[in-house]
C-alpha cells in the first residue's frame, strides 16, 4: 500500500479567525517516505507547499505534548503517528475538539491548564515547613511508588479531553487530565491533601461527571490510563465520605543518612579543580 | 489584531452519539444516557396515563382500550429492554466506578494495556446477562 512513489493526501482544516467565516478543508499532496509521521507531513506542507499553515509542535518525539490533533476521527499526537499505522492514503486532520480553535490546528489550552491548577497538583502536607524547607527525606516503598507512578507520566497534551464525550457537552467538567492528576497526588504516600482536594473534585462537574466511557484511556499516548485514576479517586472520595478510609499511613520523614561522612569521590580528570590540584602538585605533563 | 477571537469547537451531543473508532464502552456510555432519558420520559407518560384512573371507570376503560393496540405492546417491550440494559449496565458502572474489576495501576509499557481492556471479561459477562434477560422477557411478551 505504501511505496516511495505513493502520494499521501492531507486534508487539513484551515481557519483564520481574522479572515475566514468558518473552517474549511484544504488538500495537500505529500510524497510518502519510509517512517513518515503526520507531523513530518505537516512540516513538509509548511516548508514546501503553504507557509501559512499553523500548527503547534516542538519535540517530535512524544515528550512535549504539543502536537495533539484530530487525525482521521481520533485524537493523536502527530509526531507519534506513522502514516502506515493509519492504513489510509487520505488523512483528515482537524484541530482537537472540545477546545477553542485559535488558528488552523492550534487550539487554546487555557481551560485545560486552569483545571489542572484547580486540583492542586503538588504534594500537600499538614506540616508545610517540611515541603518548603526540607531538612529530612520521605520514605516511600517501591510498591507505594507503583500505586501512582503510571499517572505521573501525564504531559498535558490534552488528547483525553478531546476524546471525552462528557467534555463535549460540559465545558466546566474538570476532565480526565485534571482528575487523573488529582488521583496521582492523592495516591502518593507522601501526600495528605485529599481533604483539601475533595472540595475541588467532589461535585457535579468533578469526579461524578465521569461515566466511564473510557475514551480518555484509549486516546492517551503515554499509557496514563486516566479512566482508572478517576475511578480509584471516586473510591477514595466515597470511602472518605462514609468514614471507611482505612487510615492510610503517611510516608515517614527521616533524616537523610548524614551521620556518616560523605564518601569522597575523586573528580574526573577533565575538571578544573583536579587540573588545579595537579598543577599545584607540580604535575608537569604539559 | 483581533485579540482573543477564537472559534469554539465543542462536539456537543454529537460527541456522545458518534463514538467513531473508540471501544465499546463509549457506545455503552451513550446507550446508558439514552435509555436513562427514555425511562424518565416513560415514567412521565406512565404517570399521566394512570392519572386517568381518577376520572372514573369509563374514561379509564377508554384509555386502556387505546393502549390495547399491538404497537403499544412493542413499545412496552422497548421500555422493558431499556430497563434491562440500564439496570445491568448501571450495575457494571457502579462496581467499576468504585474501582473494582479495573485492575491495579501499573507501569505503562508499550503497547499499553488500559483498565478498559482489563474490565472487558466482566463487561462481556454483563452483556451476556443482558441478552439472556432480553430473550426471556421477549418470550414473556410473545406468549
Amino acid at each position: 500500500m505504501f511505496t516511495e512513489e505513493q502520494i499521501i493526501t492531507f486534508k487539513v482544516q484551515r481557519f483564520d479567525p481574522e479572515r475566514d467565516q468558518g473552517p474549511y478543508l484544504k488538500e495537500y499532496h505529500v510524497p510518502y517516505t519510509q517512517g513518515l509521521t503526520v507531523l513530518d507531513g505537516l512540516y513538509y506542507i509548511k516548508e514546501k507547499l503553504d507557509g501559512s499553515l499553523a500548527f503547534r509542535a516542538s519535540c517530535r518525539m512524544a515528550v512535549c505534548g504539543s502536537c495533539g490533533m484530530f487525525i482521521n476521527g481520533k485524537p493523536h499526537l502527530a509526531c507519534h503517528t506513522q502514516i502506515t499505522e493509519l492504513e489510509s492514503t487520505v488523512l483528515e486532520i482537524r484541530p482537537l475538539p472540545n477546545y477553542s480553535v485559535i488558528k488552523d490546528l492550534v487550539c487554546d489550552f487555557t481551560p485545560l491548564f486552569a483545571k489542572h491548577k484547580a486540583i492542586k497538583p503538588y504534594i500537600i502536607r499538614r506540616e508545610a515547613g517540611e515541603i518548603d524547607n526540607p531538612t529530612r527525606e520521605f520514605l516511600q516503598s517501591p510498591a507505594e511508588l507503583e500505586s501512582y507512578l503510571q499517572f505521573s507520566y501525564c504531559m498535558k497534551c490534552g488528547l483525553c479531553l478531546a476524546a471525552c464525550p462528557t467534555a463535549a457537552t460540559d465545558r466546566n467538567f474538570l476532565g480526565p487530565q485534571a482528575l487523573g492528576q488529582a488521583y496521582r497526588y492523592c495516591a502518593d504516600s507522601r501526600d495528605d491533601g485529599l481533604a483539601e482536594r475533595v472540595k475541588e473534585i467532589d461535585h457535579a462537574h468533578g469526579v461524578w461527571r465521569c461515566h466511564l466511557a473510557g475514551a480518555c484511556s484509549e486516546a492517551c499516548p503515554k499509557g496514563v490510563d486516566p479512566a482508572l485514576g478517576i475511578q480509584l479517586l471516586k473510591r477514595q472520595v466515597v470511602l472518605r465520605a462514609v468514614g471507611l478510609g482505612k487510615g492510610r499511613k503517611l510516608a515517614a520523614v527521616v533524616p537523610p543518612p548524614s551521620g556518616q561522612a560523605k564518601p569522597r569521590v575523586e573528580a574526573p580528570p577533565f575538571t578544573v579543580p583536579r587540573a588545579k590540584a595537579e598543577i599545584a602538585a607540580g604535575d608537569s605533563r604539559s | 489584531m483581533a485579540e482573543g477571537r477564537k472559534r469554539e469547537n465543542y462536539l456537543g451531543i454529537k460527541g456522545w452519539v458518534r463514538a467513531g473508532r473508540y471501544g465499546l464502552e463509549r457506545y455503552l456510555y451513550f446507550l446508558q444516557r439514552l435509555t436513562g432519558f427514555g425511562l424518565i420520559i416513560y415514567l412521565l407518560i406512565h404517570l399521566y396515563e394512570t392519572s386517568f384512573r381518577l376520572r372514573g371507570e369509563v374514561t379509564w376503560e377508554g384509555v386502556m382500550g387505546l393502549f390495547d393496540q399491538p404497537v403499544f405492546a412493542v413499545l412496552e417491550y422497548v421500555v422493558m429492554a431499556a430497563f434491562i440494559f440500564h439496570a445491568l449496565n448501571g450495575l457494571r458502572l457502579v462496581i467499576e466506578e468504585l474501582g473494582f474489576a479495573l485492575g491495579k495501576p501499573r507501569r505503562p509499557v508499550y503497547p499499553y494495556e488500559t483498565s478498559l481492556q482489563r474490565q472487558r471479561p466482566f463487561m462481556w459477562a454483563i452483556g451476556v446477562l443482558i441478552i439472556v434477560f432480553l430473550v426471556v422477557s421477549l418470550y414473556d411478551f410473545l406468549v
